[in-house]
């Protein structure tokens, strides 16, 4: 090992350019251990077996805290330094050396990756911890706190690492966990379907993502992140078509794994997964690992107008989708994915806005990352208080029965619809003004959609408030499917007080955050500075107020459809084609089906027939013309030298024609 | 260099031990296996040793193409020799075959043979086998090679033929005619070779490095029609699409040992063989046929990982899987680059190791289940914990997920490759996604969802014999997620009176667990630092580039910045 250290170092000094960041010193030096603390939590978990079910939830959720106390201490001492000093490498082993390729195993510990290393841990401590509740009666506790540690783990390599290969291992680790946790109760068909399929569309994103890496290589020769920065502008300059290929094959692995259109459809049925795992994986951390690719890669796509282009349509694109596909479904959590969905939309469009806005994609990330994981546990909270029912039109009147829930989900609610001043507010508003900002046909494009889509999350989300916790108490005269009363009741105090707590992040990390730059002039010396978006068709505050309009209209008429008719406890049958539209998803599901999974299930049925009939025909064909010999062969289990010399016979044959051959060439 | 002649008793060894434990019929059986087991454990120990040297060798900078090098004069007048050695490859490929074969035996240890075969003579064939593969890597002499090459077949058609299941006859028949045929031709090239070098020099050989150093004198036609004899023969036994149509049947028919053993190191000898003989010895025709190989390994990438999906059959399920994996390594020794051809030589090990693994726990499944349908398993995981779980590591390295060793070695094929031929690269791309698609598929069958299938379930009815096929074949189940299903709510819906599981159906139990744990340790050791693998790969590798004629390609942008590594 102390080899690989020295080589590793050596390998550091000898290709020192000019942006090779400096060695990390101090307890920057030390920051492998965020990762290899719950890295050491899962391996526990997993090798302990069934016996550690008591101590798991503690021990899975310990590992997290350390990590995240020790994340806290890099950030300041990181602060601490001037802003010229705050991007540091830690290299560790020499993963994959092979003559030019050197790919090493090392961490770059930035603003950015500190920034993802401080959400996913801190976020992360906090579902551990209402996990330790929400997971109590469950017979395999310790498998789950294993696998959490793992997708811990594996989403903080993603963020760490400091070349593109070491983000794709990480990238495939939390499809991992993801995919064990989607199907974490795997004897439900349903659940072991949604998993596969969530890692199978994962996998049509990894495969854009290992071809941008590899058009890296071609083109460069390396795959650090610090060796592509200092030469994509020479690529740019010489071949700027490599540069947008590499933009948009890095951009199908983001829309995989962030749920955007076109492979927005597995995300939904992630929700088959336990409501931690849908808010920490799901909503929080691994959905907006695309929106981190695409601003990692920053120094990338500001050279290819293409590249940046594609992911802000992309990005608008999927906010109306998500938010059409919110509209329609009764199932809670459905909801709250496509909402997910929809918001992820948002940052991406400021990803895509280039230069200057990637701060706004980050902001919005974190201000999501709050009010989101919060309604997830919110949702997760009224299950438990529910036998378990997501179907909203069993709820009804939940808010006395459930005060701190409600005002978890309230919190959530008004910074999802950008209510004035408090989370969504702040990191929303700037990404509309930013998409009118890029003027012309394409600014008042994306900008009309992204208002457009911020009035239908008012419709959803309201819509999903009043459900849930205003009008009828529905649950009254209804049973669980199993046929229990429900008997609605708050959850425990583990499970509140991580609640509350991402509801103070709800209503004031946007405040926080946003104020004096604080977020977007800490990020620089990882994104690039920040410029201040001026859009020039509309002014600021007719953007800013004109959605706040937009946003009362949209939470208005969900009142006016929800609020004041009584809500039928099954799903009345509908004519209007944009309600059918939004309740098959926006036909995500339909677009695979048509387009991959049938064809590909006919195509493998052929070719299955095909080999076993045609090609196994031919051989078997063959085999029958010299039946004489086979039958003779079977006849004869100990006449394997008689065959043998016929086999001599035939081999003299050829020799003698190979003989002619060479003789005569 | 060393005295100690490691490769001459690592050839002699197993055959040796093979012996006595054949001779040992009258001592009781526990003894016999316990024999079988220390000899394989003293070879894997005498393996060791041998890597340790060879990397002291390469560290003092020793030019020699081969280490370890045995020679003796064998037919003269045809300037044959009885020649071993070791370069990076075939050290690869011979601590491999040691470390798998007592892992073989460990996971045959309580095998159901057919009525009438003792346990002793299973072993004892297997070691035989084990000497023939050695020999076969280590030969530095054409003809030496061409000897192991065939003699190889004898005892695995006596493991498939004797051993086997029930359609062992058509299985060993049909193995033995294939690769009869590509003997034959092979023997014809082998021949064709001598008189060509005769042509170049005074006197025909077949030395290996005497070849190579004629190798460019050799008009290139004539290496054309050496070379495509010999490539047929390889392609068989690797085998490559369309060769492809015996493995799946010996595969599935052969004991699960002997069929680990078969697609983890035997076919090994059919990618071993173009990088040892048609690469090195014929470099013209090699780089003229390279699209051929390149068509070959893209077909079998992604028509075998098709047709994988579709099998119903466990074990033929993973014959397939490893056709489709051979495509890569036969992408990575024809893409002619480094990083391709190390992957290539990589991939050679993993896929032992990783295939290995999925072969021993379909196996140890087979032995609970006593059926190789897919669709009487169901929800296994559920009531045997561990076995799912090495399952589903075997199912993750499988589909080459980072962190697992057959990451590394796909990743280097496909990014050397791209280098050179990047649209064949992307569609060798593709395979990754066709990958997860079959292996994720078949573990949602077995090992997911609710209890269910014949071999499984007790349903009541008489013993399940296993050799007829299955019996009530569980529903497929695949339903759409539908609204109202998600979270927890169907924990409670779907869950029927627990179906009573068949007796003996158990977890895996410790000895499973101790063969099993040196593979996944393999598994994650490898996939987190192949550097001294890669080490002891690359000098060779950078000399069968040379031998060919073949260099890296430069970054094609110019003038790069330094920056990082």
């Amino acid at each position: 090992m102390t080899q690989a250290l020295q080589l590793a170092a050596h390998l550091g000094a000898a290709g020192a350019g000019p942006a090779a960041p400096p060695e990390a010193t101090g307890v920057t030096a030390i920051a492998w251990l965020v990762l290899v603390l719950p890295a050491a939590g899962a391996l526990v978990l997993m090798l302990g077996g069934r016996r550690l079910n008591r101590i798991a939830p503690i021990l899975g959720s310990l590992t997290v805290v350390a990590a995240f106390v020790v994340a806290v201490s890099i950030f300041f001492a990181t602060i601490g330094a001037g802003a010229g000093d705050r991007v540091h490498e830690i290299p560790i082993w020499s993963w994959m050396p092979v003559q030019a390729l050197q790919v090493e195993f090392g961490m770059r510990i930035d603003p950015l990756s500190l920034t993802f290393m401080l959400l996913i841990t801190g976020v992360g401590s906090l579902i551990h911890i209402y996990s330790i509740g929400y997971m109590e009666h469950d017979e395999r506790r310790q498998r789950f706190f294993a696998y959490m540690n793992l997708f811990v783990a594996a989403m903080l390599l993603l963020v760490m690492g400091n070349s593109f290969v070491t983000v794709y291992a990480g990238w495939e680790g939390v499809g991992l966990a993801s995919y064990l946790l989607i199907g974490f109760w795997s004897h439900k068909p349903v659940a072991a379907t949604a998993a596969k399929k969530s890692f199978v569309m994962n996998r049509v994103g990894d495969f854009g993502f290992v071809i941008g890496i590899f058009i890296m290589f071609a083109e460069m020769g390396t795959t650090s992140f610090s060796g592509v920065f200092a030469n994509i502008g020479m690529v740019a300059q010489q071949h700027p078509g490599a540069v947008t290929a590499m933009t948009l094959f890095l951009l199908l692995g983001a829309c995989a794994k962030s749920g955007q259109v076109p492979l927005q459809a597995w995300l939904p049925d992630a929700m088959e997964g336990p409501t931690p795992v849908s808010a920490l994986i799901h909503a929080a951390t691994m959905v907006t690992a695309g929106v981190y690719l695409i601003t990692r890669s920053a120094d990338i796509y500001n050279l290819s107008g293409t590249g940046q282009l594609v992911v802000s349509i992309v990005g608008a694109v999927t906010i109306l989708v998500g938010a059409i596909g919110g509209c329609g479904k009764d199932d809670i959590k459905r909801v709250l994915a496509y909402s997910t969905v929809s918001q992820i939309g948002y940052m991406f469009l400021a990803a895509g806005l280039g230069t200057g806005v990637y701060g706004l994609a980050i902001l919005h990330l974190l201000t999501h990352g709050f009010f989101k994981a919060g309604m997830f546990l919110a949702s997760g909270s009224i299950m438990h208080g529910m036998t378990d029912q997501v179907d909203m039109r069993h709820y009804g009147a939940l808010a006395k029965r459930m005060p701190l829930t409600f005002i978890t989900m309230a919190c959530g609610y008004l910074a999802i619809i950008g209510f004035p001043y408090l989370s969504g507010f702040f990191s929303k508003d700037p990404i509309i003004e930013a998409a009118f900002a890029a003027g012309g046909t394409k600014g008042w494009l994306l900008g009309g959609a992204a208002t457009l889509g911020a009035a239908i999350t008012a419709f959803y989300m309201t819509r999903l408030m009043i459900m849930t916790f205003f009008g009828e108490a529905r649950w009254k005269n209804l049973t669980s499917p199993d046929g229990r009363a429900y008997h609605p009741h708050e959850s425990g105090l583990v499970m509140t007080i991580p609640m509350l707590i991402l509801s103070i992040g709800s209503l004031g990390a946007g405040a926080f955050l946003a104020s004096g730059e604080r977020l977007v002039g800490w990020l620089t010396p990882s994104v690039g500075e920040f410029a201040e978006p001026h859009p020039t068709v509309l002014s600021a505050g007719v953007i800013t107020w004109g959605n706040v309009v937009l946003m009362l209209v949209g939470a208005g008429i969900a009142y006016v459809y929800f609020g004041m008719r009584s809500v039928p406890v099954t799903q009345p049958a509908t004519r209007n084609p944009v309600v059918m539209l939004s309740r098959a998803g926006v036909g995500g599901d339909a677009i695979n089906e048509t387009l991959v999974a049938r064809p590909g299930l006919w195509l493998a049925r052929t070719s299955s027939y095909l080999d076993a009939r045609g090609v196994d025909g031919v051989v078997d064909g063959v085999g029958t013309a010299i039946l004489g010999l086979s039958s003779w062969w079977k006849g004869w289990q100990n006449g394997y030298v008689r065959s043998y010399a016929l086999s001599m016979l035939s081999g003299t044959l050829l020799v003698a024609v190979a003989l002619m051959v060479v003789n005569f060439s | 260099m060393s005295s100690f002649p490691y490769l001459l008793v690592l050839l002699l060894l197993p055959l040796v031990g093979g012996i006595v434990v054949a001779g040992m019929g009258g001592a009781p059986v526990r003894t016999a296996k316990f024999t079988a087991l220390g000899f394989s454990l003293v070879e894997f120990v005498i393996a060791v040793l041998l890597w340790f040297d060879y990397r002291s060798l390469l560290a003092s900078g020793s030019a020699e193409p081969f280490g370890e090098v045995v020679k003796v004069a064998w037919i003269r007048s045809f300037g044959i020799h009885f020649a071993l050695g070791a370069d990076g490859i075939s050290l690869i490929l011979i601590a491999m075959t040691c470390f798998l074969v007592p892992i073989v035996l460990g996971a045959s240890w309580e095998e159901k043979l057919p009525a009438g075969r003792t346990i002793s003579g299973y072993f004892a064939l297997l070691l035989v086998f084990q000497s023939a593969m050695i020999g076969v890597f280590a030969a530095t002499d054409v003809f030496l090679f061409y000897c192991f090459f065939e003699v190889m077949l004898i005892p695995m058609y006596f493991l498939v033929g004797y051993f086997g299941g029930p359609r062992r006859a058509y299985a060993a028949t049909k193995f033995f005619l294939y690769s009869l045929l590509g003997g034959l031709l092979m023997l014809a090239s082998v021949i064709g070779l001598y008189v060509a070098s005769g042509h170049v020099l005074p006197e025909g050989t077949l030395d290996w490095e005497t070849l190579r150093s004629i190798a460019h004198q050799i008009p290139e036609s004539t290496q054309v029609w050496i070379f495509l004899g010999f490539a047929v023969a390889f392609a068989i036994k690797a085998p490559l699409v369309p060769f492809h149509t015996w493995l799946p049947e010996a595969g599935a028919e052969a004991p699960t040992g002997a069929s680990t053993l078969l697609v983890t190191t035997m076919d090994k000898v059919g990618t071993f063989g173009f990088l040892r003989i048609c690469l090195p010895l014929l470099p013209a025709a090699s780089q003229k046929l390279v699209w051929l190989f390149l068509l070959l390994a893209l077909l079998g990438i992604v028509y075998a990982a098709i047709v994988a999906a579709m099998q119903t059959d466990l074990k033929k399920f993973v014959t397939f899987t490893s056709i489709a994996h051979f495509g890569f390594i036969v992408m990575g020794v024809f893409a002619f680059t480094t990083q391709a051809m190390a992957g290539a030589v990589l991939y050679m090990l993993n896929h032992g190791i990783a295939t290995g693994l999925l072969f021993v726990i379909v196996g140890m499944l087979i032995a609970r289940g006593g059926s190789r349908q897919v669709a009487d398993y169901g929800g296994v995981w559920k009531i045997a914990p561990v076995l799912g779980g090495i399952f589903l590591v075997a199912t993750m390295a499988t589909l080459a997920l980072p962190g697992t060793n057959s990451f590394v070695s796909e990743f280097l094929v496909l990014i050397g490759t791209f280098q050179r031929h990047p649209a064949w690269a992307i569609i060798g791309t593709a395979g990754i996604i066709l990958s997860s698609v079959y292996v994720l598929w078949i573990f949602q069958r077995t090992m997911t969802g609710p209890l269910r299938g014949a071999a499984v379930v007790d349903t009541g009815s008489a013993a399940y014999d296993g050799d007829d096929g299955p019996r009530g074949r569980a529903p497929e189940l695949e339903p759409a997620p539908t609204a109202g299903s998600s979270g927890g709510a169907a924990v409670l819906v779907a869950a029927p009176a627990e179906p009573k599981v068949k007796a003996g159906f158990g977890d895996l139990k410790p000895r499973e667990i101790a063969v099993v744990a040196p593979l996944v340790a393999a598994i994650i050791f490898l996939g987190i630092y192949p550097k001294p693998v890669l080490d002891v790969i690359q000098p060779t590798v950078t000399a069968t580039m040379h031998a060919v004629g073949v260099s890296d390609l430069a970054p094609a942008t110019q003038n790069l910045n330094g920056g990082g590594n």
